[in-house]
């Protein structure tokens, strides 16, 4: 392999020095001056309810106030992958916290003093509060659906079948939507993701052993630090002007195009640095709120900043998920059939959770071959915060199940579960659940090499006291990008008078480490050190078009388009050179910001003499060197809608194994998680610091998403939006952190061979740690998270038992 | 109204305010020092941590009418781009940020530990940075960064 100067090298990040001094500037951050509104919304108290008045007369009379909107004044309905939401609500509400009204004033104070002046009429409608009881939709439409959703949720404690009979979206059937998305039109059923391979009663014919569970999740929150937050201007001429805290300047862009019936030339979106995403700045969240008030107010900025309550209860959430797992295997241990029933509680709106079932439902046999499966993946509305992505879409829900069943199934088997994990693997070849073969599958490196580190099969040391029990889990995971197979990325180098280079693109640093990773592969490519390529911060109307910056896709897909952008500068450069040296442009190499033949170093010309042209004695030749790249990836194809198969959904994989050392306290059930050793396959490292500080991050969030986290809805109501009664790991609830990173199978049209890694590092940390609570203390929790109440309560029924 | 005269990193600065607005209004709105973020507003996170009189403090949780005569570090009171502060290098090293958004209170109460006990153990990092929440890093390069410049003394500087 070619040896890299700046590629896989731990160089400092881009933004370092922004943000260690207070010079990185957040949307909240930006000074307007005397121009600046401030923005307040009037939410929805009701989990359903039909509006059927407003009167805003009262709060119109509050001195400061500048302007009011309603659902009257956008009634557009947009969405990512299924346009079923309004920007505001308009014939109804369908969750606590959906935004029903706006006000611009020039203090919050008297913005909030209008909000509170504002009469909305509402007529309560029946709510959906689960899944499996929503899936079902109106009373008369219980013996239609299909016979894989019988009743078999009757009686299981974590069930409410609480009013089966309310219809959320009545116009579902009319909404727009993606083509591989199905709703099911006079349902709750927004998408119905079905994958059928293989022979499902042959398959369990044929096995020895069957374990079946109902596994449950919460919803949970990103709680990224900074609140969302928006600001909208609109000029004179009509051209609006946003800043937005958003992982998405484009999709934003479109969506508000929609709502208000722009054209896009109008929308300029800016988006500086971004205070955590996860995906919960994904798609549009608050930013389309402002615009309304903007257009009524020319000049003026409108700005929205979210308080902490607001993002609990009314941005994206991760959805509340019912699994019911049936999982076969023959007596010598292979995986022969999954019979898989997902639920999503997909929240009031699914726009972009349809999607999440989507790839719940062709992902859902875990990383392992299995011959034999039919699954049914649905995305119901509820009555809930409206659920979206967030870090692994879908894939720590699905293998919070998954990776229990192979506990459950190697036990039975009297198999050990990392050997039988490893058994079952999906290899180079395999096909996986949609039907395809699997390329670059190297869940098995990644196992071996935490089975090597954390010494897998020998003895779990003791506890520290008697009262505490100690335990060892494992679990594996796999995950692809979850986007449209068209998903785009492009990009844009410029070379500087001075050799130094600026790429622009509108991939947005949320934390993960874009600007860095970017300029790396443009360094890379172009022959420049690391810190003379400066990657840009998006804004719509001079960066190229990115599609979002979600699924762990930045480093491949914006990767490839920078890749692509340097290799078009490098040309430019490199035909330049050659001319002025008179010798072959295929001969000449550039390096450390020199162009050189390999045979000659000495003769050398600058990059910084040719990136504007050179002039030679018969006159000027180049110009200033523009490289222009773009990308999309090659030869995803669609799934057959009533069998889920098809060769190739995704356009890569991305594998991992973490093992987690735990205590449980026998008095309390509290767990403290020890020690947490990862593994995982990542093609090629851009940068090694960066790339082991997405684990680190990916774990201890998977570490809280199994502990303590859990939005408590009761009847639809969030009970705890704040940090207090929602807790997410501080400092002192950090494992020890054993980390491997692999690059055992560079992926093929990946740039320099890089997969995603951001996502995944956070999928198998809760089913891992809920294994090792097993083996700790023999009780088996299937719904997250794994409280100590929870615990305690296991614990003691047990004992009772065992009584 | 009242108006308070206190001293923002190293200048002082005469205010007049209304009574309900926060150290944290003020650092952010009348003195354009934006290093100091909102994140809860109700004292959970840390994101606006500062020092006042020595102590680290939820900014959000001030009111600025008490800070007559008061002493205020904030991030932009520490090293600038010329010349980080040694914690704020540490940081920049060991890769101990990710958005950023909790970076400027993490640097500020590591800077209270290491003013009060200057060889922290890694437990006692932790418990001093707890009421801090970060979201991205996993917490081990900023108690890495802390630790570096504890046991590093001048190396840094």
């Amino acid at each position: 392999m070619a040896e890299h100067r700046v590629l896989g090298k731990s160089v400092p990040r881009q933004d370092a020095v922004d943000k260690v001094t207070g010079a990185a500037r957040f949307v909240d951050d930006i000074q307007f001056g005397p121009s600046l509104l401030h923005a307040k919304i009037l939410r929805s108290p009701h989990p359903h309810a039909r509006i059927l008045a407003i009167d805003t007369a009262e709060a119109a009379k509050v001195p400061g106030v500048k302007a009011i909107v309603t659902g009257r004044d956008c009634r557009h309905y947009i969405g990512l992958y299924l346009a079923d939401r309004t920007v505001y609500a308009t014939d109804k509400v369908r969750f606590v916290g959906e935004p029903v009204a706006g006000v611009a004033a020039d203090s919050i104070e008297a913005a909030n003093e209008a909000v509170k002046l504002i009469k909305v009429e509402y007529e309560p409608l029946p709510g959906v509060f689960d899944p499996v009881s929503g899936a079902l939709g109106r009373d008369v439409l219980v013996h239609e659906t299909p016979a894989s959703s019988d009743l078999w949720w009757q009686g299981l404690p974590c069930i409410t079948t609480k009013a089966p009979g309310t219809l959320l979206h009545e116009h579902l059937g009319e909404y727009t939507c993606a083509p591989f998305i199905h709703p099911v039109p006079g349902t709750n059923i927004s998408n119905h993701f079905k994958l059928r391979k293989g022979d499902i009663d042959r398959g369990f014919a044929a096995a020895d052993v069957v374990v079946e569970n109902v596994y449950t999740l919460p919803h949970i929150q990103h709680s990224q630090i900074e609140p969302h937050a928006a600001v909208a201007q609109v000029d004179r001429a009509g051209k609006v002007t946003l800043w937005a805290s958003s992982q998405s300047p484009n999709a934003v862009r479109k969506l508000i195009a929609t709502a208000f019936e722009l054209p896009m030339s109008k929308i300029r979106v800016i988006t500086p640095y971004v205070g955590g995403g996860f995906g919960g700045k994904a798609g549009v969240t608050c930013e389309a709120l402002v615009v309304p008030l903007a257009m009524r107010l020319p000049g003026y900025h409108v700005k929205l900043t979210l308080t902490r309550e607001e993002v609990f209860q009314a941005t994206f959430v991760r959805q509340g998920l019912v699994a019911r797992l049936k999982t076969g295997a023959d007596k010598t241990g292979r995986l022969v059939a999954l019979e898989a029933e997902l639920f999503w509680d997909g929240g009031a709106y699914t726009e972009y959770g349809v999607n999440i079932t989507r790839s719940g439902g062709y992902c859902s046999s875990g990383p392992y071959e299995i011959p034999n499966i039919k699954t049914d993946s649905y995305c119901v509305y509820t009555n809930h915060p409206v659920g979206g992505p967030m870090r692994g879409f879908g894939m720590p829900e699905i293998h919070w199940g998954i990776e229990q069943q192979m506990d459950i199934l190697a036990e039975k088997l009297g198999i050990d579960p990392l050997a039988f994990r490893r058994m079952n693997a999906l290899r180079e070849g395999s096909l996986g659940a949609f039907g395809g073969p699997m390329e670059g599958a190297t869940l098995v490196d990644t196992i071996d090499a935490v089975a090597a580190k954390c010494g897998w099969g020998g003895p779990v040391p003791s506890a520290s006291t008697a009262h505490k029990l100690r335990g060892r889990g494992i679990a594996c995971m796999y995950k692809a990008p979850s986007m449209p197979p068209n998903a785009q990325s492009s990009a844009i180098i410029k070379l500087n008078e001075d050799g130094t280079a600026h790429v622009l693109t509108t991939a947005m640093e949320i934390g993960q480490g874009s600007l860095t990773a970017l300029a790396q592969i443009a360094a890379e490519e172009l022959g420049l050190a690391a810190d003379k390529v400066v990657v840009t911060l998006p804004d719509t109307d001079y960066t190229p078009y990115e599609w979002q910056t979600v699924a762990s896709r930045i480093s491949y897909s914006a990767g490839n388009a920078v890749l692509a952008a340097a290799r078009d500068a490098k040309a430019q450069l490199l035909a330049v050179a050659a001319q002025v040296l008179a010798i072959p442009a295929t001969d000449l190499v550039i390096a450390d910001g020199q162009i050189f033949p390999l045979a000659n170093p000495a003769r050398k010309l600058a990059v910084s003499d040719i990136a504007m042209g050179y002039l030679l004695p018969e006159g000027a030749i180049g110009g200033p060197v523009i490289g222009r790249g773009a990308f999309i990836p090659a030869g995803i194809t669609g799934l057959d809608k009533e069998t889920g198969q098809g060769d190739k959904p995704a356009a890569f994989w991305t594998y991992g194994t973490q093992v987690a050392d735990i205590e449980v306290d026998a008095r309390t059930g509290e767990i403290t998680v020890l020690k947490v050793t990862a593994a995982y396959e990542v093609g090629k490292i851009i940068n090694p610091a960066m790339c082991k500080g997405q684990v680190q991050g990916g774990i201890v969030q998977g570490l809280g998403s199994a502990l303590y986290e859990h939005l408590v809805l009761v009847d639809g109501k969030p009970l705890n939006s704040d940090f207090v009664d929602y807790k997410i790991p501080t400092a002192t609830d950090t494992p020890e952190m054993d980390i491997i990173l692999l690059e055992t199978s560079p992926q093929a049209d990946g740039p320099f061979g890089v997969k995603g890694i951001a996502e995944p590092t956070m999928v198998p940390t809760a089913p891992a740690i809920a294994n090792a609570v097993y083996h700790a203390t023999g009780v088996r929790i299937l719904d997250l998270p794994l409280s100590a109440e929870k615990v305690l309560a296991a614990l003691k029924k047990k004992q009772t038992r065992e009584n | 109204m009242k108006t308070v005269t206190l001293t923002v990193n190293g200048q002082s600065e005469k205010l007049t305010l209304a009574p309900h607005r926060t150290l944290l209004d003020i650092l952010r709105e009348d003195l354009g020092l934006t290093g100091a973020k909102r994140g809860c507003e109700a004292g959970e996170c840390g994101a606006c941590t500062v020092i006042l009189n020595g102590k680290p403090v939820n900014s959000c949780l001030v009111l600025a009418v008490e800070l007559d005569g008061a002493e205020v570090l904030t991030v932009e009171g520490l090293g600038g781009p010329e010349g980080l502060d040694p914690l704020q290098q540490a940081f920049v090293d060991n890769f101990a940020l990710q958005c950023g958004y909790c970076t400027p209170g993490m640097i500020l109460m590591g800077k209270a530990l290491l003013a009060q006990n200057p060889r922290p153990s890694e437990a006692e990092v932790k418990e001093f940075i707890s009421g801090n929440l970060c979201r991205c890093t996993g917490y081990e390069n900023i108690v890495k960064a802390i630790m570096a410049v504890a046991a590093g003394g001048e190396r840094h500087g």
